[in-house]
């Protein structure tokens, strides 16, 4: 060991203070064992070590997140996730990793010593080193401690084909790989499967269907040598096809036909949907599909396909609750996009660096940011689902171009002010300022002869013959005004609410604000006219509160009333309401009358401060003039507006337009073709871009509200550079799907891959970063990769060449050895078995029922679901379960709302689709049998197989048996199931021949009554055993 | 590797059993009856049976009253005689500044309660008179009043409370109680859930979602109209008998299967089909109450045949006394904005405390007469507290409080704590936690801490990180704890 190291090496002790150092050294030098100046030669001699296969992961799990790319939660200093930083002396002098001198490496002290304050990692933070970790630590050092980078940020490379001894196995390179490590592990592959097994595998997985009976006849009699290829040919040719893939596609892209958050309302994405079938079905390029999805609106001249595929990203969610921030949901969906599209592409947890640089991979926070300006660009928010694309067939649209093209010169009509209505408008307007000077010049203020009020509220009359209340202010009261009124007819009486400095906020009321509410404004004796009482019938005002209309005050609702919203300081001024009766009546001598003013309202204490009353010697029609007029009409019209002279004008002239007689036939033509306009126009959620860019800053915690630094859009510079072309959404997604992209073709390629074998050959298929788990069989996932490219990125070249391969075509049988041995099918020794998806155990039970409707596409249906699913807050939506067949469609079509999913689905792991669910789970619980045994759905379903078993399998028990194994599980029944199948069909035909009503029951679950020559407790029998049938775990499972 | 598949697929019998140190009785019993599920499953033993916690548990269950919309604490636990004194007054701007509000506009004013409080027991614990039964209980309570939050609406609180993050796709608390604990039921799902009032949470099925744990660890809700779990009933036209017979024909067809292909995932779902045969069985009897005294119907104020919160309080002493591991109830209709009779807090709230008051101090009675109150913990609260202000929104004088974070009451009652404990202090107007704030994270580690775990060590590893339900943060609040 050089001195100098050893030196700094001493220094880094607590223990050595600066004034003991040289005794220290001397003492240390003489102390020290002779091991520790050489490299030990059994370290040597060890196997190697990898750094990415064993150093790496217990770097990451243990010391990464304090020693690794985040600076923010960086301690010491120290990183150890690069080389250069690692092998250089740190602030005391020590080196953490010394090459080939371990025992002189600050590391390995640190990881070994006795001493707790010093000891890695920290004893609180729970994590400790096992001997094998150390050991491994100590050989890498010794053997040179090489970094390499992470594998996945290395682009994939074509691996050489290995020597394989039984070769003659092998129908493709996969194969050859896959070969090379069962012989290396000294396992032999399994036999291929037999042919039924193997249609019913392939044909389930790419297309989600089983084979009819027909189709299963024909491949078994199909003896070219390449029948098996030719099946798969039809199956990826089959529009299902599609179907299938978009199932898996579409928890990718987390669609749903809501909105998500606590309301949760109701949203058109299915053309999306369809749109993902379709593309899977004419086997778009995935670089391409990218493309379309992530920016298809910013190609030249985008096509309306591709800017329906752009809904990929409009399946964020959108929160319409009362009080909420739209940037907030709307930052809210733009890290949802960020998030989503690193997991989906890229395979990593991007939403790490979301709050801070990223703990174990080389993302930083600013990079997130970066990221997330790409996506910052476009016009939808957070609380609404515009934009939207109507997307009208062929038919609708011209009709619809067709009478908007006749309502267009009519509306313009409509919308222009000509001379002549001007005109008009003018001589109109003249008549209500007539109106109103009549009404203005009859007006008698009444004087009050006597004043009463309850609950102890004193009136004062003033020598403007208004009335101020004084003294306590109680919740309610009731005013009573005697006034002897003009000798002559009189048509209105008006109600002046009068500021005073006496009152709260020198307002004309009593209330804490300085408001009131006059609930109901009466008289007493009501006129009479012939004896026939004379009611008010009109009322209007200067000014209402929100939901206080003066009309309330002469309503039924004793609680109702007229209020100012006296709490703004501008609605502090005088105001009036007039209350009209329904005819002029005459006023004899001397009439006294008592008005009485109601004033008890919720509010309490809402009371009216100082008022006056006046009656009305005008005639009725010009008071029904006015009460006619809009009250925004009536302050544009008496200059009460607070809107400029030109709104103003400009307000009025619209309304005019909007009553102007000459133009009624315009307006009812307009009308008429409204009606005309096509109905149900779909319409779907899609990207638009800004016309202008907005900046995007670093979020402090992701929180919106606290912006940091301002950001520039770009990618990682741990990934490959961007591509030419503006900085943009759509040079972004060309990024994401560059051949240089080390990460893209691999994440495709797994989780295609997943979809066969039931995981992915990196378990961790949402994470290729530092903290996943590495790939099982690395040369299979860059075979994949690098072939991916060579085939133009297409899914069905790739997925042809993974169902025609050896791997996939093996038996899935398992010996207890072997799962011992490999209990995950990591190294491929045998072909996959796993439980279905839901959408195919339901699709499947339908198919082999006959009951499933076959159509492609459409809106989304409501198949049986129990009542009182979609009880939900503020939402009034029912689920009406569809008809006429609609409710056999296949599972993908399920509507599909975020907060009340489809029950049965969710039974069976299927995801929420609030955000991006990159692999299900595949539990196994009770209330999954409950489901598949008694969920009408799949008792119709099988209903219908016992009515096709009746139908199309013979006539005697052996034969039916045989037909039913045939439908359902595509394979001769065996002796010992028959056996079984006999014994419950005679019991259950037993038990239903002796209840007929029964037998009824069980055979129409969701169903139609069976005919009434069928032979009904047969039929439930074979309905039962078509129960039984349904729920077995073969069934359930592709094997 | 997820930890689930591992155990699945790892655990021998043998590590199972020793794993099982604690609660043996209970172990020895599902063994019983789950013999034919392990002696069929070596490879894949169930991955609900009981674990034990990481040290000795002081309580083996949970029952949570959620109290969805959340309750006034200023009408109903926090006593702020300050308040009332300046009821009508603005709040001082220096209080409300820079504060969001769901639905309060400028300067609002403060609301004294219009309820009496008064201190109950030996201890004291001050409690409103709207709930005259639990204050009644007084001295088993442990009362906090300094809990905060980091939301303010109804859904993202009601999850952060739950699930430990504001955000969909962690798992319930429930969830993580039957991933650490297993569950003791042999018949019933381990984490069950009830819900009462006019509707469900706003939060919906997320809040007993499972997240990414595996979907074993979902909350099964108990549903008081229909099915109590769904499909649980056979269909009609098929009756016990034959039912009963399909299923061993199921069974017996597996187990061909079993043979001939070799996989133990076929045998897992042989027992799991038993469990649902159970489960037709006993969620039945657990549901009908009707054979319950009539004295215990009187304390809980049942309505049978309806839903009702004192029924599935009733329900929730039923599925702890069977073993389920965390029963989790939900009554909604708190959210007391005073924007209508129906949430004044004076009229709709005061409804709310008749229709929980009763049932939940019978549900404390009944537990301890019982002698499981010891090793059962109760919890009730919202997801957050209300202003002092009075909110007045639409100006029609109902009296109500808009939502606050930043303060909010709850107690606890059962093992392991210190009875008749107020703990905690908010400001004199209520506004804030002042003294010993416990944050929701704090309140998740307590929790977990009382039944035996360390909330730093319940993890579960996703995207590539270990997942907590308090996060990265929380404190065990250890002064309470007897």
């Amino acid at each position: 060991m050089p001195v100098i190291t050893m030196l700094m090496f001493l220094a880094k002790q607590p223990r050595f203070r600066a004034p003991v150092r040289a005794l220290a050294l001397l003492m240390a030098l003489v102390s020290l064992p002779p091991s520790a100046f050489s490299i030990q030669p059994s370290a040597l001699a060890a196997p190697p070590v990898d750094f990415n296969r064993d150093i790496r992961p217990i770097l990451s799990h243990n010391c990464f997140a304090c020693h690794g790319p985040d600076e923010q939660a960086r301690k010491g200093k120290l990183r150890l996730d690069r080389q250069d930083d690692a092998v250089k002396p740190d602030k005391s002098g020590a080196i953490p990793v010394l090459p080939g001198k371990p025992e002189q490496s600050e590391l390995i002290r640190r990881i070994t010593t006795q001493d707790e304050d010093d000891l890695m990692p920290p004893v609180k933070s729970g994590k400790t080193l096992s001997k094998t970790d150390i050991e491994l630590f100590r050989r890498w050092i010794a053997q040179g401690a090489v970094w390499k980078k992470h594998w996945a940020y290395d682009p994939p490379v074509l691996p050489p084909l290995p020597k394989t001894r039984q070769s003659r196995w092998c129908k493709n390179p996969l194969d050859n790989y896959v070969l090379a490590r069962l012989e290396k592990e000294k396992l032999h592959p399994s036999p291929e499967a037999p042919r039924e097994i193997l249609i019913r595998r392939v044909s389930l997985d790419l297309t989600g269907l089983p084979p009819s009976p027909s189709e299963l006849d024909a491949f078994l009699h199909d003896h070219r040598p390449d029948a098996y290829e030719h099946l798969v040919d039809r199956l990826l040719a089959s529009p299902h096809y599609g179907e299938r893939w978009a199932r898996f596609w579409l928890d990718l892209a987390r669609y749903a036909d809501s909105n998500g958050y606590e309301k949760d309302g109701l949203r058109s994405a299915w053309p999306y949907r369809d749109w993902v079938i379709n593309a899977f079905n004419r086997d778009l390029p995935f670089n391409q599909f990218t493309i379309e999805q992530i920016a298809g609106d910013l190609l030249p001249n985008p096509t309306r396909d591709q800017r329906i595929a752009t809904g990929f990203h409009r399946n964020t969610m959108v929160n319409t609750e009362g009080g909420t921030d739209d940037e907030e949901f709307r930052v809210a969906a733009l890290v949802d996009r960020v998030n989503t599209t690193y997991n989906v592409w890229l395979g990593s947890t991007m939403g790490c660096a979301q709050c801070h640089t990223h703990k174990y991979d080389p993302f930083t926070q600013k990079e997130y940011y970066q990221s997330l300006a790409f996506f910052n660009q476009t016009k939808d928010r957070g609380r609404d689902t515009a934009p939207e694309l109507e997307l009208p067939t062929e038919e609708q649209r011209v009709k619809r171009d067709e009478v908007r093209a006749k309502i267009e010169p009519l509306q313009k009509v409509l919308d222009t002010q000509t001379p002549e209505i001007q005109a008009r408008q003018d001589s109109w307007r003249e008549k209500i300022i007539e109106a109103d000077k009549e009404i203005q010049a009859g007006w008698t203020v009444l004087e009050p002869q006597s004043l009463k009020a309850t609950n102890g509220v004193l009136l004062e009359k003033l020598p403007d013959q208004s009335v101020l209340a004084k003294g306590p202010t109680p919740d309610n009261t009731t005013y009573e005004v005697s006034v002897r009124l003009p000798e002559s007819s009189i048509s209105a009486l008006r109600l002046e609410a009068i500021v005073d400095d006496s009152q709260p906020n020198k307002s004309s009321g009593r209330s804490e604000e300085g408001d009131f509410v006059v609930t109901d404004f009466s008289v007493d004796p009501p006129p009479k006219i012939e004896d026939k009482a004379v009611k008010f019938t009109r009322a209007y005002a200067d000014f209402s509160m929100d939901g206080y209309d003066v009309e309330a005050a002469i309503d039924d609702d004793p609680h109702s009333g007229w209020s100012i919203a006296a709490y703004e300081p501008k609605n502090r001024v005088n105001h009036h309401a007039v209350f009209v009766w329904s005819q002029s009546w005459k006023v004899e001598k001397d009439q006294l009358l008592t008005v009485s003013i109601r004033q008890d309202s919720n509010r309490a204490q809402h009371l009216l401060g100082r008022f006056r009353l006046a009656a009305s010697t005008a005639g009725l029609e010009p008071h029904k003039t006015w009460t006619k007029l809009p009250a925004a009409i009536r302050r544009v019209l008496t200059g009460k507006t607070n809107d400029s002279e030109k709104a103003g004008e400009e307000e009025l002239a619209k309304y005019f337009r909007s009553i102007d007689p000459e133009l009624d036939k315009v307006r009812s033509q307009i009308a008429a073709f409204k009606k005309q306009e096509p109905k149900d126009i779909p319409t779907t959620l899609v990207m638009e871009a800004m016309d202008k860019q907005r900046e995007t800053h670093i979020l402090v915690r992701g929180n919106f509200l606290s912006p940091a630094a301002l950001v520039q859009p770009g990618v990682p510079e741990a990934l490959n550079p961007l591509p030419a072309g503006p900085t943009n959404r759509l040079t972004f997604a060309r990024w994401l799907v560059s051949p240089e992209n080390p990460l893209v073709r691999r994440v495709t390629m797994n989780r295609v891959w997943a979809q066969f074998f039931g995981r992915g050959i990196v378990e961790t298929s949402d994470d290729f970063g530092m903290q996943g788990e590495p790939p099982s069989q690395p040369e299979v996932l860059d075979w994949l990769a690098t072939e991916f490219l060579r085939q133009g990125w297409s899914l069905k070249a790739m997925e042809r060449l993974i169902v025609t391969s050896a791997t996939y075509r093996q038996s899935s049988k398992v010996s207890p050895q072997l799962f011992a041995r490999d209990p995950y099918n990591r190294l491929l020794a045998r072909g996959p078995r796993f439980r279905l998806d839901v959408e195919m155990i339901r699709d499947n039970a339908l198919a082999v029922s006959g009951l499933l409707d076959f159509k492609i596409g459409g809106p989304s249906v409501y198949p049986y679901q129990p009542d009182g699913i979609w009880s939900r807050p503020y939402s009034g939506e029912t689920w009406d379960t569809s008809k006429d067949g609609e409710q056999f469609r296949r599972g993908l079509y399920t509507f599909w709302r975020r907060t009340s999913p489809y029950p049965s689905f969710m039974a069976f792991d299927s995801p929420s689709h609030e955000v991006v669910c990159e692999r299900r789970p595949r539990s196994n619980t009770p209330v999954q049998a409950l489901v598949t045994l008694n969920d009408p759905a799949f008792l119709a379903a099988a209903g219908g197989l016992a009515r096709r078993i009746q139908r199309e399998g013979g006539h005697d028990m052996e034969s039916r048996l045989v037909f039913a194994y045939k439908c359902v599980l595509d394979r001769p029944v065996r002796r010992q199931e028959a056996v079984l199948m006999r014994k419950l069909y005679e019991e259950s035909l037993q038990r239903y021949t002796s209840d007929k009503k029964a037998a009824e029951t069980i055979t129409s679950v969701g169903l139609p009554k069976p005919d009434k020559d069928a032979n009904l407790p047969d039929l439930a029998a074979w309905t039962v055993i078509s129960n039984v049938l349904l729920n077995l775990d073969e069934t359930l499972t592709k094997g | 590797m997820n930890p689930y598949e591992e155990r699945l697929k790892f655990t021998t019998r043998r590590q199972f059993f020793r794993d099982c140190g604690v609660g043996l009785g209970s172990v020895a019993l599902a063994s019983l009856l789950n013999q034919n599920l392990f002696a069929a499953t070596a490879n894949s033993p169930n991955p609900l049976a009981p674990h034990a916690p990481h040290f000795p548990p002081k309580v083996k269950r949970i029952i949570y009253l959620f109290m969805a919309g959340a309750p006034s604490q200023l009408d109903l636990f926090d006593h702020k005689p300050k308040l009332r004194e300046l009821n009508n007054k603005p709040v001082p701007e220096s209080l409300v500044k820079g504060e969001r509000f769901a639905f309060i506009k400028g300067i609002p004013k403060l609301l004294g309660s219009p309820h009496e409080f008064a201190r109950f027991g030996k201890s004291g614990v001050e409690i409103s008179d709207a709930l005259p039964h639990i204050s009644q209980m007084a001295d088993e309570l442990t009362v906090i009043r300094s809990m905060t939050t980091d939301q303010f609406n109804h859904a993202p609180a009601q999850l952060f409370l739950q699930t430990g993050s504001a955000r969909l796709g962690r798992p319930s608390m429930g969830s993580w109680v039957t991933y650490g604990l297993g569950n003791e039921a042999s018949d019933l799902p381990g984490f069950m859930v009830m819900i009462s009032g006019k509707t469900g949470p706003d939060g919906g099925a997320s809040l007993w979602g499972s997240g990414f744990l595996p979907t074993i660890h979902q909350g099964v809700q108990l549903r008081s109209k229909g099915d109590p779990v769904l499909f649980l009933t056979n269909p009609q036209g098929m009756d016990n008998a034959l039912r009963r017979k399909t299923y061993d024909a199921i069974e017996e067809l597996n187990r061909l299967e079993l043979g001939a292909v070799g996989d133990p995932e076929i045998s897992t779902r042989i027992s799991q089909y038993e469990m649902a045969y159970r489960m037709q069985s006993s969620v039945p009897d657990l549901m009908d109450i009707s054979k319950e005294p009539k004295e215990i119907h009187e304390m809980y104020a049942t309505r049978p045949g309806q839903s009702a919160f004192s029924n599935n309080c009733l329900l929730a002493r039923r599925l702890v006394e069977r073993g389920v591991r965390f029963v989790q109830l939900y009554h909604w209709g708190w959210d007391s904005h005073g924007d209508g009779k129906e949430n004044d807090i004076r009229y709709g709230m005061v409804d709310r405390c008749r229709e929980v008051d009763q049932p939940c101090a019978a549900l404390l009675k009944d537990l301890k007469q019982r002698g499981l109150l010891e090793d059962t913990l109760v919890i009730w609260g919202g997801e957050f507290g209300r202003t002092p202000m009075n909110e007045n929104r639409n100006r029609d004088g109902f009296l109500g409080r808009d939502h606050n974070p930043h303060a909010f009451t709850i107690w606890m009652a059962g093992g392991g704590l210190q009875h008749g404990m107020t703990y905690g202090a908010t400001d004199d107007i209520g506004f804030q936690a002042v003294e010993n704030p416990v944050h929701v994270h704090d309140l998740q580690a307590t929790i977990l801490h009382l039944l035996g775990m360390d909330h730093t060590r319940l993890t579960y590893r996703f995207q590539g990180r270990d997942f907590r339900l308090t996060d990265v943060e929380g404190e065990v609040v250890k002064p309470i704890l007897a």
